[in-house]
């Protein structure tokens, strides 16, 4: 067997020999858009923000739900008097303490009353509002901030991980990878199947990706293949986010709680924990650059359900993280929860527009035009007063 | 692509699995749809109250490692035995999709259980998957959609997975008996049958449908000690009204009731509208052709969806050459396409080994993106071509195309004769001129498993 290191080098000398052929397009570095660094976490299966981000100071939380969501009493991380956050984000807590670390509550997309998962998770990823048919709406939200980003490259925007991402798909090019993907073809193998895919765009390009992103991404040392899933995609992300990619995201599935809740969600906050530490820690001083968004289709019902469980609902949280994040805070407008206060008497009433928060960050960091976020990449929006969530 | 094969290579390509050197491709549409009666036929050992006994097993295993009353070997060759049995149930599935003549039955098959998605979380799990796909989807698979959805509702493994179980009507004699433990309802399976199984999320039903369904369905339950049943002391006392009409009044059973909703559900326009295009979606193009969709929407009307007759429109309906290789081959069929043109049977695959099952199909589905039994949420797998040819997992058909033929076959086939009998007359010009030109069989073989003509059908 040919060693690895041989196959790469024969693709590389085939490169040379064959630099016009599509397949082994050679990687460009083109200038970057500036230092900051956006991250977006799709939490899929609606997370319970009342559970996350308990406002135990609201004395109808315990009226509404007995056996989760119990505040301090039951292990809950105080954050200021009114909130305090699930036991399981512990490891989080550090950040908090520095800054680094912030939540914004009673937020939503513009999607409401179906409830659905899927619909829901594809408006958020498109980022647009209620103005079309969901099957209708085409691209996602991090593309179009992508096509605004002067000198924006394919290396500027990676989704992580196996699965393909509503919200960076559209017209400009961007790339995606799995930390565990590899591609091991002799030069001519490679030749000809670039042959073979000459006339189906969606083969070609995919394997042109494979050809470039394979080459460059180092394999992982031994023992790293044991860790979760979680952190492999953080620090896969924070490698690429320390070379020329500015826009990274991907997802992590778990947060359809209708049963046993603190089991479920513990879980899942673990991984989501694991993920924004090897982010922090693969990102190093470029930390300090970066914003990490954690996002969710929709909340759940403001009442527990009757599995030690919640159903689907509408308002819910939104968590912030990074060195660029002016975090230890809690953002939002609390609505209250008691009697007209619910929404359909039965969700958190969503006081703002997740979609808001975005905006505001990526005006910040990469000064995108105001009425762009609200025409174009967020349709519709109303990026309103200014929350101020960054550094 | 512009070229339409003839009816038999185009039915085993697109309604099948392919071609394989032992047999030929069906000569007609009653061949194609004599593979739905045949799949019918379940065959799989595993049954709900044997997975269920798995499962005790299991946790009676973990609760006396626990207390330290077994050692930790006899614990692990507990859980050593379940795993080698889910590796076991997707051999069986693939053996059996390699060696079926025609295939559709075997599509449909993947088809239902993808509809009807459940999500093994734990192994005993997995087995309580096979006996889903063995008892509910198999037997009703080509009978009338009624009893296919009221057989996948009811199944453990559907209760499990969407929480019916955990389902208490608010009002029943015990959650009113139970006031410290909190008990009442879970919507999941009610929202999901009418967004997923039934109508579509864009038909014409609200959160109070939901919620009336919910109650509804109260009362139904499974464990492992007592199988399914119908509890009346949990389910929620009182008339239901779902979609306008009226269920579970005085003197009414509830499973009888249950029943009723599922006919009527399954008789709503909407769902023929939602369903007829899903299998257009799955069997023809991401974006099917609106007559093909008309024709199977009228048929299931018109017949109150009696399955086989919906798919005799499907397999001799235009659409099907029109749009020939608009989809790409799912991971589970591209392994199942690849073993049957590898000129595998049967026996073959039956033969393979644990370490065997693992290295060439368990691990390579995760890493095409198909993890077997374990899709994202209840929505299934995605269709769209473009879901799945994405670089990393086109990176592992690649890779498999590369590694596995040549540990599956004796003598791996020359390149040029292997080419005619994976894509017989539908092979691009394209491809003709590049298999001759690799450097070794391997490589030849691999370019054919991964080339466009057979990863898309």
């Amino acid at each position: 067997m040919p060693s690895r290191r041989r196959l790469l080098k024969s693709a590389v000398m085939a490169a040379c020999s064959a630099a016009a052929h599509p397949l082994l397009s050679t990687m460009t570095f083109a200038a970057v858009p500036g230092d900051n660094r956006l991250v977006v976490i799709v939490l899929r299966g609606a997370m319970d923000g009342l559970d996350v981000v308990q406002p135990y100071g609201d004395p109808l939380l315990r009226q509404l739900r007995r056996g989760i969501s119990g505040g301090p009493d039951a292990g809950a991380l105080d954050l200021d008097g009114f909130h305090a956050m699930h036991p399981a984000l512990a490891p989080l807590a550090p950040l908090w303490q520095a800054g680094e670390l912030a939540f914004a509550h009673a937020v939503a997309t513009p999607y409401r009353d179906k409830r659905s998962h899927f619909d829901g998770q594809d408006l958020l990823e498109a980022g647009t509002g209620n103005d079309l048919p969901i099957d209708a709406q085409k691209g996602g939200w991090l593309n179009r901030l992508l096509q605004d980003l002067p000198g924006a490259t394919a290396e500027t925007a990676y989704t992580v991980g196996p699965e393909e991402m509503l919200i960076l798909s559209g017209p400009a090019r961007a790339l995606s990878w799995a930390p565990d993907a590899r591609l091991k073809l002799s030069a001519q193998a490679q030749l000809l199947l670039a042959e073979v895919y000459h006339d189906d765009p969606l083969f070609r390009q995919a394997a042109e990706d494979a050809a470039e992103i394979g080459s460059s991404v180092a394999p992982m040392a031994k023992g790293e293949g044991r860790a979760g899933d979680a952190a492999k995609l953080g620090r896969f992300a924070a490698e690429r986010l320390n070379g020329a990619t500015r826009i990274a995201s991907f997802s992590l599935a778990g947060w359809d709680t209708h049963a046993r809740q603190p089991q479920v969600l513990a879980r899942s906050l673990g991984t989501l924990c694991d993920a924004i530490i090897a982010l922090r820690d693969g990102l190093g001083p470029n930390w300090a650059h970066t914003t990490v968004l954690a996002m969710t289709e929709f909340g759940r019902t403001a009442r527990e359900n009757g599995s030690g469980g919640t159903d689907h609902g509408t308002g819910g949280a939104m968590l912030m993280a990074g060195g660029a994040v002016r975090g230890g805070r809690v953002y939002g407008d609390w609505p209250g929860l008691g009697e007209g206060q619910l929404y359909q008497d039965r969700d958190l009433m969503p006081t703002r527009d997740v979609r808001a928060y975005a905006g505001w960050a990526m005006r910040g960091l990469f000064g995108t035009d105001a009425r762009m976020i609200e025409r174009t990449i967020f349709p519709g929006l109303d990026l309103g007063t200014d929350p101020g969530i960054l550094a | 692509m512009t070229l339409t094969p003839d009816f038999p290579e185009l039915a085993a390509i697109r309604l099948g699995y392919g071609l394989s050197p032992l047999a030929p491709p069906p000569a007609d549409a009653a061949e194609v749809l004599a593979s739905c009666v045949r799949a019918a036929i379940p065959d799989d050992p595993w049954t709900a109250a044997l997975a269920g006994d798995a499962q005790i097993s299991l946790s009676e295993a973990r609760k006396a490692r626990e207390e330290m009353t077994i050692p930790d070997d006899e614990f692990r060759a507990v859980t050593q035995k379940l795993n080698a049995e889910r590796l076991a149930v997707l051999q069986r599935r693939v053996a059996r999709a390699v060696a079926a003549p025609a295939g559709f039955g075997e599509r449909l098959v993947q088809f239902w259980a993808d509809h009807f998605t459940t999500v093994a979380q734990n192994p005993p799990q997995h087995l309580m998957a096979a006996a889903f796909v063995n008892e509910a989807i198999r037997p009703n698979l080509a009978g009338r959609f009624a009893d296919l959805l009221f057989a996948a509702e009811t199944h453990p493994m559907m209760l499990v997975y969407l929480n019916q179980n955990a389902s208490f009507g608010p009002n029943s004699l015990f959650v009113r008996r139970r006031p410290e433990r909190n008990l009442g309802l879970n919507e999941n399976l009610a929202r999901e049958i009418m967004e997923l199984h039934t109508l579509g999320v864009g038909a014409d039903y609200t959160q109070a449908d939901v919620r009336e369904l919910a109650e509804l369905l109260t009362g139904l339950t499974w464990n492992p000690r007592e199988g399914q049943h119908f509890r009346p002391q949990v389910a929620e006392p009182g008339a239901e009204t779902v979609l306008g009409r009226r269920y579970s009044g005085k003197g009414t059973s509830g499973l009888d009731e249950i029943r009723r909703a599922m006919v009527d559900l399954a008789r709503h326009p909407a769902t023929a509208q939602h369903v007829a295009r899903k299998l257009a979606v799955h069997f023809a193009a991401d974006d099917p052709p609106p007559d093909l969709v008309r024709a199977l929407a009228a048929v299931w009307q018109d017949t109150e969806g009696d399955l086989a007759q919906v798919y005799a429109v499907l397999a001799t309906h235009p659409a099907l050459a029109a749009t020939f290789r608009h989809k790409a081959r799912q991971p589970f069929d591209f392994l199942v396409a690849s073993l049957r043109a590898l000129g595998l049977d049967r026996a073959q695959v039956m033969a393979f080994d644990g370490p065997r099952i693992n290295q060439s199909l368990w691990i390579p589905l995760a890493q095409m993106g198909q993890p077997f039994g374990r899709a994202r949420g209840p929505d299934g797998w995605a269709e769209a071509a473009d879901a799945w040819i994405t670089p990393q997992m086109l990176s592992a058909r690649i890779a498999w195309a590369l590694q596995q033929p040549q540990r599956l076959t004796n003598d791996l086939p020359d390149p040029r004769a292997f080419l005619s009998e994976a894509l017989g007359g539908t092979a691009s010009e394209r491809l003709i001129w590049a298999v001759p030109k690799a450097e070794s069989a391997r490589e030849g073989v691999a370019i054919v498993l991964a080339s466009t003509d057979f990863n898309r059908r």
